[in-house]
């Protein structure tokens, strides 16, 4: 026992890190995207064009949300403090008016279809996988991934490739601790790739937040995406369907790198394939 | 002719003591308080559970327990709280206050009552039993998602027995309630002038009705699936695993309105109490909840946005969970209204009620959030979930089970409860409450994915806190089961009318009110 308590210690020196707790709690609604911590407390910009409509998507419905609260809470608050016996007010009685019920029902309706029509637009457009360059076939399995680039006809699995030790806490975590494997999925960038996606056991879901992809891969069906990377870089996500014992020990690690670079790198599977 | 009925009335004088009493009992008074003394066995049952996931939480790393037996304890706790806390307390509310509320001597159905009140302690018995069994517990996650669920060990018939029970059960509790509802009346209490409690529970009734056979029907297909050779769910036989998940979410969607109207009903019974002037738009708020349960029965399958829905389905779905905040919204405004220019006080019941108003809306808007489709695919299965439920069902229907406790708890004990402890439990649950899941939103959206016993470091802190924010939580129900039993065991004594700004049929009993409620009708203007 006294051990585990000391083990935790490195962990509880940085939530006593107030200070940058403080500062991430109170300035949430007027932080900028430059300030730190930022990151970690919000939905990721991604690196895709569909993840930034999702992003400004999001943000725009929660400011909205933000200020129908503040417009809600804002008279509960007034009422709260003005309207009290304390303060010596006898009640009102009015109790019902038909206007004003209208008007309660009708502006919230055409907020909604506000929200609507950027939402359905969006939607339409992250759903036509048409016209995709090239396919890879994505498949769950209790507990790792499987690759299969249908176009070269070659796959392999990816696995976990965090120690069973730092899990245990007999070992160091590394910096991408639980969302590093040994194999990632390599893909090109600025290319659109459709991504088929099924399972092979139960039920998982292959989710990079980076990419603003989440689809469920199903025993039996197969489900169908679509990417296109503008940036290269290292994409990590997870599984986000329950799939038994090591659900949370299933990640997804994405390289996107330059065309050429792809190429070469195909070329490097296809020949150790041959051989 | 008469002879019988003196025989009647013998019957009715004969009261067996002790444990015997409350086996057999038929009076709506006891049986109601049964459930909700269930209900609170089991929410600190439950709370123990949550308390093993945030320890287990704490910090990256697995410290204390096996992942299998994490995933039995979220498996488990969603279970409990769902069916073991929020409808048994709900159907307390219920068997005590609809006589009360519309004038009648007892439930229309006593015997039905004792029974469907019976059944439950042996289903969360064998529930609660399947931890010790070969395999563990269920860990396939309480929505039960097949193939998943079929890998569970031996448990999983008696899971399912023990839902077919809680089914039972509820559907009988259901049928009672109707039937006092629309039978007892008493002469005048027309059904536009019935409180918003007896209302939004008349609804939720139906609602059980029409959807608990649906769970019955889908959980029964597992057991043929796992144990009968079928296929309904099974890809390799020519089954489809997502239509478990329609079947499913077509009993849960109704079932999260099961658990969230009663409280829409109690909150507008004490805020006029304590604002001491009418409920604002009394029959938009019959309207509105007639809307949001009929609603309920279209917008299941945005629970599963992810599973690869044509696209005209999910345009579908997302219009119609949209929809729902129209009727939400009307009933947050009616609120609103009725504390506006009113003269208020803020005894506990009315402090929990204003909470219940604030972090249900909290959760309502992060529900508007989660309907947008392409946004909900970023959220779907992560931490952005479990924070969104949470508040509508902590905050939510756990505050105002508890609004109800200490708004009625003076009239049927005839005690008042010492206040001032009432309010630090309000204001020691509302700091922890929002300290746990607060947090949780933003972990989700950074991408933490829901069900993990474990995660990426840069989710510590927000976890951390979590976990910090549900040990205070769950210790400080222990001061609610503290005053509980000590305003039962005696304290102020409570007059008729308890509250200064009460009205209704109850205020006009004794406190607390005789074995049977109203022996003679009252006349309601």
């Amino acid at each position: 026992m006294p051990e585990r308590i000391r083990r935790l210690l490195p962990n509880l020196k940085s939530v006593l890190n107030l200070r940058r707790l403080a500062a991430g709690a109170i300035l949430l609604p007027f932080a900028s995207a430059a300030l730190a911590g930022w990151d970690t407390l919000n939905m990721p910009v991604g690196v895709t064009e569909v993840s930034r409509i999702v992003y400004d998507l999001h943000m725009l419905i929660f400011w909205i949300c933000v200020v129908i609260g503040i417009v809600v809470f804002g008279a509960m608050f007034y009422s709260i403090l003005m309207h009290r016996k304390s303060r010596g007010v006898t009640a009102a009685t009015f109790h019902e008016s038909t206007t004003v019920e209208v008007i309660w029902t009708v502006i919230p309706f055409i907020i909604l279809v506000a929200m609507a029509v950027p939402a359905t637009a969006t939607l339409i457009k992250m759903e036509d996988s048409g016209q995709s360059e090239m396919t890879i076939k994505i498949t769950g399995y209790q507990w790792l991934w499987r690759y299969d680039y249908l176009d070269h006809d070659f796959g392999f699995y990816s696995f976990l490739s965090t120690s069973r030790d730092s899990i245990r806490d007999r070992a160091e975590k590394s910096e991408h601790y639980l969302l590093e494997v040994d194999r990632p999925l390599v893909i090109p960038t600025n290319t659109k790739i459709r991504l088929l996606i099924t399972a092979n056991d139960v039920i998982h879901a292959w989710w990079v937040p980076d990419l603003a992809l989440k689809r469920d891969a199903i025993p039996g069906f197969i489900n169908e995406l679509w990417t296109q990377i503008d940036d290269p870089g290292v994409y990590r996500g997870q599984c986000a369907e329950l799939c038994g014992r090591d659900h949370g020990f299933m990640p997804i690690e994405v390289h996107a790198v330059p065309p050429d670079e792809y190429r070469a790198w195909v070329e490097e599977q296809t020949a150790g394939a041959a051989e | 002719m008469s002879e019988i009925a003196a025989a009647h009335d013998d019957h009715h004088d004969y009261h067996p003591s002790g444990l015997w009493r409350w086996v057999t009992t038929t009076n709506h008074k006891d049986i109601g308080t049964l459930y909700l003394w269930l209900a609170m066995i089991m929410f600190f049952i439950g709370g123990a559970m949550a308390l093993v996931i945030r320890t287990e939480l704490f910090s990256p790393g697995l410290q204390f327990v096996d992942p299998q037996f994490f995933n039995s304890m979220t498996t488990l706790h969603a279970l409990v709280m769902i069916f073991g806390v929020v409808m048994p307390a709900f159907t307390g509310l219920a068997n005590w206050q609809i006589p009360l509320m519309v004038g009648a001597t007892d439930m229309a159905l006593p015997r039905l009552n004792n029974w469907s009140f019976w059944i439950l302690p042996f289903a969360f018995a064998m529930l609660l039993s399947t931890m010790f069994m070969d395999g563990g517990g269920p860990a396939g996650g309480w929505t039960l998602y097949p193939p998943l669920t079929l890998q569970t060990g031996n448990a999983l018939p008696f899971v399912i027995f023990s839902i077919h029970f809680m089914g039972m059960s509820s559907i009988m509790g259901a049928i009672n309630i109707i039937a006092t509802i629309v039978n007892m009346r008493a002469p005048g209490m027309h059904m536009m002038k019935m409180p918003l409690f007896v209302w939004t529970w008349l609804i939720t009734a139906f609602l059980l009705i029409a959807v608990m056979p649906v769970l019955a029907g889908g959980v029964t297909m597992l057991l043929t699936d796992k144990f009968f050779g079928t296929s309904f769910f099974n890809a390799a036989g020519g089954g489809d695993p997502v239509m478990f998940q329609h079947i499913f979410w077509f009993f849960g969607h109704p079932e999260v309105y099961i658990l969230i109207l009663p409280s829409f009903g109690v909150v507008s019974s004490i805020l006029p109490t304590f604002s001491r002037k009418p409920l604002f738009g009394y029959s938009s708020m019959v309207y509105a909840t007639a809307s949001i349960a009929f609603l309920s029965f279209v917008v299941w399958a945005h629970h599963m946005f992810t599973v690869g829905m044509p696209l005209a389905g999910e345009l579908f779905f997302m219009f119609a969970t949209m929809l729902i905040a129209v009727p939400t919204g009307v009933k947050v405004f009616n609120w609103v209204a009725t504390m506006w220019r009113g003269s208020m006080t803020f005894e506990t019941p009315m402090l929990f009620a204003i909470g219940f108003i604030i972090m249900f809306t909290i959760g309502g808007l992060s529900g508007l959030m989660l309907a947008i489709v392409p946004a909900d695919f970023q959220y779907h299965d992560s931490y952005f979930v479990v924070a969104h439920f949470h508040y509508v069902l902590v905050p939510g229907s756990i505050f105002a089970i508890m609004a109800a406790v200490y708004y009625w708890l003076p009239k049927w004990t005839g005690n008042h409860y010492p206040e001032r402890l009432g309010k630090w439990h309000f204001w020691l649950s509302t700091i922890f409450v929002n300290l746990t899941f607060f947090p949780m939103h933003f972990v989700g959206l950074a991408g933490m994915p829901r069900r993990i016993p474990d995660y990426a470091l840069q989710f510590a802190d927000y976890n951390m806190l979590a976990s910090i924010g549900a040990f205070g939580f769950g210790f400080a129900q222990l001061l609610f089961l503290y005053i509980v039993v000590v305003t039962i065991r005696g304290g102020e004594k409570a007059t008729d009318q308890v509250w200064e700004g009460a009205e209704g049929l109850e205020w006009t009993l004794p406190s607390p009110p005789p074995y049977h409620s109203f022996t003679t009708p009252p006349v309601v203007r």
